[in-house]
């Protein structure tokens, strides 16, 4: 009997190892966990005319390397701007104020991102600072309506 | 006319009794879930006939329907040059859907079928009389070890068969059709949120883990104690649990979204 119960403790004792251990695998091996979301972070907000398809966590990338996540999008209610928030993490903390900021795709048909320009000045962003210098992102169907028009213009 | 009222009438009060019955037993037994800590071994014990016996078909289901998933993935993407993403479509519908919900109906026919006839001719036999009379409460003693078990297994067979099933996709759609590796895997990790996407599958295991094993526990401890009633009572359990876990699975998923 006592020999039975330790088989039954043992096959429960692996059973319950590969079910957590296929649950570490699903956190560290599949998501993205540890990436940006834990450790410091500042806060930093920016204002464009236009986001068109910028979601909360998207990336925001300097020279296309993942460096924080966009984490929430409102609507100015006066200028009507969309308010950008997005939070990098601390290790990038020498970030010049007058760095500005685009809205790029990621390939032709990729997700949006957010990517920052470094700039010069010797002040660096900090937790709230507000970027200045916002690059929209491209509608295309703005683009395509324009060239169409001036196709049409220069026929006549 | 006053008849016809009178049978809405009752048949609304029958509802509510069975209902509030079926409340206060699930209340009893998850009180009887702490002095249940001081008995390990009846867990352990459950957590054997429950989950252990289940890994079998839950992993071999997951390593298939991963690679079906990888399979009808791959043909799909390919026609828009996307096949690059076929790790984050495994992945997602594996970790938010599939995992949570296919483990619960598997577990409902493998496990749940198993508690209910199980429970439900120990009463055939009278084993729960017996038990009475020797004053051990069946709750304590059999519905609660089988539900907590199940409660614990659901969540780890889930985590599984994602995780395999992510492999079998991975061995389909890397090693058989040609997707890039380090795409497959890191497209995957950039797409798949832990926040979002895992703790959501987890928590859908979780409740689907607490219906399943309540259901079976519930349809073996009140069937009527003969061989047609058990047999009744396990046909009811399989067919609740898939009915009230699809069901329960639109609902979550449309609060989690």
């Amino acid at each position: 009997m006592s020999s039975n119960s330790r088989v039954l403790e043992i096959s429960v004792g692996i059973f319950v190892a590969v079910g957590i251990a296929a649950l570490l695998v699903l956190a560290v091996n599949v998501s993205n966990v540890g990436g940006f979301s834990s450790g410091q972070q500042y806060t930093v907000t920016a204002n464009f005319d236009n986001i068109s398809g910028l979601k909360a966590r998207s990336q925001v990338a300097i020279a296309g390397v993942t460096v924080g996540r966009v984490v929430n999008i409102t609507v100015d209610p006066v200028t009507f701007e969309a308010v950008v928030e997005m939070t990098i993490d601390s290790q990038f903390d020498e970030v010049p104020v007058d760095s500005s900021v685009g809205i790029y795709t990621a390939g032709l048909l990729g997700e949006k991102y957010v990517g920052i320009e470094p700039g010069g000045a010797p002040d660096f962003l900090e937790e709230g600072s507000v970027i200045r210098l916002t690059q929209s992102s491209i509608v295309l169907e703005k683009l395509i309506s324009q060239f169409l028009f001036s196709q049409s213009d220069e026929d006549k | 006319m006053f008849d016809w009222f009178a049978q809405i009438g009752k048949n609304a009060i029958e509802f509510y009794a069975r209902l509030g019955k079926e409340v206060l037993l699930f209340i009893q037994t998850l009180l009887a879930f702490v002095p249940l800590v001081l008995r390990p071994g009846l867990i352990v014990q459950q957590i054997y006939s429950v989950g252990v016996r289940s890994m079998l078909i839950i992993i071999v289901s997951g390593f298939f329907v991963g690679m079906v998933l990888g399979l009808q993935g791959y043909n799909t993407l390919v026609d828009f040059g996307a096949e690059e993403s076929l790790g984050v479509v495994v992945a997602l519908s594996l970790v938010r859907e599939l995992g949570p919900v296919v483990t619960a109906l598997l577990f409902a026919g493998r496990a749940g079928s198993a508690l209910t006839a199980e429970i439900g001719l120990m009463k055939a036999t009278e084993q729960l009389s017996g038990l009475e009379m020797m004053a051990v409460n069946p709750v304590d003693r059999i519905l609660a070890p089988r539900l907590l078990a199940g409660i614990i297994s659901m969540p780890l067979l889930a985590a599984m068969f994602s995780a395999v099933g992510i492999f079998g996709g991975y061995l389909v759609g890397v090693d058989l059709l040609g997707v890039d590796e380090g795409s497959y895997w890191s497209q995957m990790q950039a797409k798949v949120d832990f926040d979002q996407d895992i703790v959501n599958g987890v928590i859908k295991s979780f409740v689907f883990g607490v219906v399943a094993t309540w259901i079976a526990v519930y349809e073996g401890y009140t069937c009527i104690p003969t061989s047609e009633g058990v047999s009744r009572a396990t046909t009811r359990t399989v067919v609740y649990s898939a009915l009230v876990v699809l069901g329960l699975d639109f609902l979550l998923t449309a609060l989690m979204l």
